[in-house]
């Protein structure tokens, strides 16, 4: 490590992040190019606070892309992925194979030799998951089918990651370097005794780890994280949630298997557990911080020694590079019948390398396939293609989208499936789970969240959509879908609580309309105050209802009774604003609450009288006309 | 242009299985000095706010009451409304003229065909008989009645109908918004659609 040690470093990598990323975001430049700038900024050619150990820090950094992967899955359900599976296997087969063969042509036409050449197309076929979906996701791009189609290329190159590492060994042409050992300890041990294996004990060995995954992601992660939830300690869910994507890493790593890969599955496993929403407000801060991290590591790697002896060259490179891969993305969106808006966003987020080149090339040149005088050039290349397609995609959206762009068709219906519902319901306890029965009875579909463990458990047994988590936290919030849904109901049983989770919604999702139980005076004012669209007195309701029934009971006109119930309830909720607006001053409220009762007793009081006073008048005498100035509705 | 003004005190128990009325009021608030007034949708438990409506009523000049025929009336709330806030003492009676003046008129959509509504046809009375009732209401309070809009076969209607209608109707709002248009300027017609085709 450089000099001041860890916390050194750890400073200068945020405060390059807390600095750089809000400017970006500001100018309209979003976070990633925020990160790459930051990057090279604190890189050994500018400022030289990181040096040489950028790698190792990357390598750490990676970590961020496998939780990334993990996050992405969590929102993908089985079927969704088998309704992508032709834009997985047929665009992504047709991207990685067509670009590999022509950049292996070129390579050939240059002068190198086929084996070299074909490793080096099928190295920079591989676009850059980490860059792209973060850009499109960061400009909500990520729904339309440019990015849908996007994201199917991205996750097809990631499974071609396994074979393509596979096949380098067979590509060499040199003398393999010193095999540099990855992993330590037992994972080198396990490593030894896999390589070990003939090749049918391999293939057995990573079918049992990705059959091991999926079943306890089925049947054990669930019990698991229940007992931990049980424990109402919030660190050790974090802890858990952590363990488990750390846990495939390792496992997937010791079978030589893509932990993204592994992350990936595993979190699809999981999209349908009650503790998806949880897990992804778990992990998403880490995620973030990492994806950062290794943003700014890329930025940090361009290596501007390389790129300055040869200035012309690499960047004839990275031209070629990018319209090559660009001009066949396009073929590939033509023939798959994309819209040309979508064509252009397709092609211009996937034209740049990935982060896999990186260990690729490192792999490549420890086992003999390349040459350090090929790849060093060809890493800036890459790095270089990387940042520029935050810019590329920027460029898109502001010039090229508004003069040559088709204006988009207004969105069909949305899929119900795969539709955030339009209304969270925050607490399943007596109230909430008769809104939500209500709700889902009349065919609304919302998502619930409750924050007792046994509860949620009832709940998705009996099929509901109920996610556990403590609905206070905008982070849970945030998963449930609160950026875009329309509707907050509040039916939590604890009265602290839901003035808790109003503060947090209407302080992160102030579009978020809100409507709320209360079951005091005091916590209706703190609503009311807030801007709660409507507050509901717990036991108004019920006591109405049974002062009802009494009276009719004892003999008085249902009809009669009804109308009075309405006149006293909107009597008592007009009550409840006006008794917010004047709390402050204790001598007002006093007064206006005697004042309150006076003319309610009044009111009922005139009804009568009118009743009685003229016959000649219509049915209705009473109340509606009267009690407009008494009171304000 | 002087605007007059027009209130539509509209009564759907199921608009959102409507096909003829969801569209005819699509872009209704669109058109300048019109009030669209959705009784369903304000008072879903009869609960009329007596005293507003009278507000309401005060400041408009022409009143449009729209609404399904159902079972040869109107449906139940707006009954209730009238029962309610054209009260004895307001809106007729010896102080009541709050209405006095003010234009009044009916319009209906109805499954059955213009050819049933006759005194040969299924029904037996025309429209007309059939809304002797409203008419007598308006006259009491001292309006003056207009004969009624109607959409017959509102039942099999093509789509393509249905959006011709609308436009006519949105026509007929906009020239009856208009203050120097008379609405009773031509001759006693059956239908007051006729006026504006």
């Amino acid at each position: 490590m450089h000099e001041g040690g860890f916390f050194f470093q750890a400073f200068v990598y945020l405060t390059a992040a807390v600095v750089s990323v809000p400017v970006a975001k500001k100018l309209g430049l979003g976070s990633v190019l925020g990160y790459l700038i930051a990057g090279i900024i604190i890189g050994p050619f500018v400022l030289g606070l990181i040096g040489e150990e950028g790698q190792n820090v990357m390598q750490f950094a990676e970590f961020g892309i496998i939780m990334m992967l993990f996050l992405i899955g969590l929102e993908l359900k089985p079927s969704m992925i088998w309704k992508l599976k032709g834009s997985i296997f047929g665009m992504g087969g047709a991207q990685v194979f067509t670009t590999a063969l022509i950049v292996m042509a070129i390579a050939i036409m240059f002068g190198l030799q086929w084996k070299t050449s074909l490793a080096l197309g099928l190295v920079l076929a591989l676009s850059s998951t980490a860059i792209v979906l973060q850009t499109l996701h960061e400009k909500g791009l990520m729904k339309t089918d440019g990015g849908q189609n996007s994201f199917s290329v991205l996750l097809f190159q990631d499974i071609a990651i396994i074979p393509i590492l596979a096949m380098l060994p067979l590509l060499a042409t040199g003398h393999a370097a010193v095999h540099e050992a990855h992993g330590e300890g037992a994972t080198q041990a396990f490593q030894a005794w896999m390589d070990g294996l003939p090749i049918w004990g391999q293939t057995i060995a990573v079918l049992g780890v990705v059959a091991g995954i999926i079943l306890a992601g089925r049947y054990l992660v669930n019990p698991a994280f229940r007992l931990i939830a049980l424990t109402r300690l919030r660190e050790m869910f974090t802890a858990a949630a952590l363990l488990l994507v750390i846990g495939i890493t390792v496992l997937m790593g010791m079978v030589g298997l893509s932990p993204a890969l592994g992350a990936f599955i595993a979190g699809v496993v999981l999209a349908q557990s009650e503790y998806r929403h949880e897990l992804e407000t778990n992990i998403e801060p880490f995620k973030g911080l990492l994806l950062g991290l290794f943003f700014i590591s890329v930025g940090a790697s361009i290596d501007f020694l390389v790129i300055a002896s040869n200035p012309l060259v690499i960047l004839e490179l990275v031209a070629a590079l990018i319209i090559l891969k660009f001009l066949i993305l396009a073929a590939i969106g033509r023939v798959f019948r994309m819209s040309f808006d979508n064509i252009l966003l397709f092609a211009l987020a996937l034209a740049e390398g990935g982060e896999f080149a990186f260990v690729l090339f490192s792999f490549g040149l420890n086992n003999g396939v390349f040459e350090a005088s090929l790849v060093n050039p060809l890493i800036a290349v890459v790095a270089l293609s990387m940042a520029m397609t935050p810019m590329l995609v920027l460029l898109n959206e502001k010039l090229i989208q508004p003069r040559f762009g088709t204006k988009e068709m207004p969105e069909k219906v949305p899929d119900r499936i795969d539709k955030r519902s339009r209304v969270i319901v925050a607490g399943f306890g007596r109230v909430g789970s008769v809104v939500g029965r209500f709700m889902q009875a009349n065919d609304e579909e919302a998502t619930y969240l409750d924050a007792d463990p046994d509860n949620v458990e009832l709940l998705r047994k009996m099929g509901l959509q109920v996610f556990y988590g403590d609905a206070s936290r905008s982070g849970l919030l945030e998963a449930a879908g609160a950026a875009e849904a329309e509707l907050l109901v509040i039916a939590e049983d604890n009265t602290e609580k839901v003035v808790e989770i109003a503060r947090t919604a209407r302080k992160y999702f102030p579009h978020l309309e809100i409507i709320a139980r209360a079951s005091g005076w005091d916590d209706s004012y703190e609503l009311i105050d807030m801007g709660v669209s409507k507050i509901y007195l717990d036991t108004l309701d019920s006591a109405l209802r049974i002062g009802g029934d009494a009276l009719s009971r004892l003999g008085h006109r249902k009809y009669h009774v009804r109308r009075a119930m309405n006149t006293f309830r909107r009597h008592e909720e007009n009550h409840v604003y006006e008794l917010a607006e004047m709390r402050h001053d204790k001598k007002e409220l006093i007064r206006a609450t005697k004042q309150r009762i006076e003319d309610l007793e009044q009111l009922m009081m005139d009804e009568r009288e009118e009743l009685h006073k003229d016959k000649n008048l219509g049915w209705d005498t009473s109340g509606h006309t009267n009690d407009e100035h008494l009171m304000r509705s | 242009m002087v605007l007059r003004k027009i209130l539509i005190v509209f009564a759907h128990p199921a608009l959102e299985k409507s096909r003829v009325n969801s569209k005819l009021i699509e872009e209704v608030g669109a058109i300048e000095g019109v009030t669209f007034h959705d009784l369903y949708e304000l008072y879903p438990d009869m609960d009329i706010n007596v005293k507003a409506e009278q507000e309401l009523l005060k400041e408009h000049d022409l009143v449009l009451f729209q609404y399904p025929f159902i079972l040869f009336g109107m449906p139940a709330l707006l009954k209730e409304w009238m029962d309610l806030v054209l009260v004895h003492g307001w809106a007729f009676g010896r102080n009541g003229n709050a209405l006095k003046g003010k234009w009044a008129c009916h319009i209906v959509t109805t499954g059955g065909s213009k050819a049933s509504y006759s005194r040969e046809g299924y029904n037996r009375h025309t429209m007309k008989e059939l809304l002797v009732p409203l008419e007598q209401i308006a006259r009491l309070c001292g309006m003056r009645y207009l004969p009624p809009y109607v959409i017959h076969g509102t039942n099999v209607m093509k789509q393509k109908s249905i959006d011709e209608h609308a436009k006519h109707y949105q026509a007929m709002l906009r020239m009856l918004a208009d203050e120097s248009f008379d609405p009773a300027s031509r001759d006693a017609q059956e239908y007051l659609n006729e006026r504006f085709s």
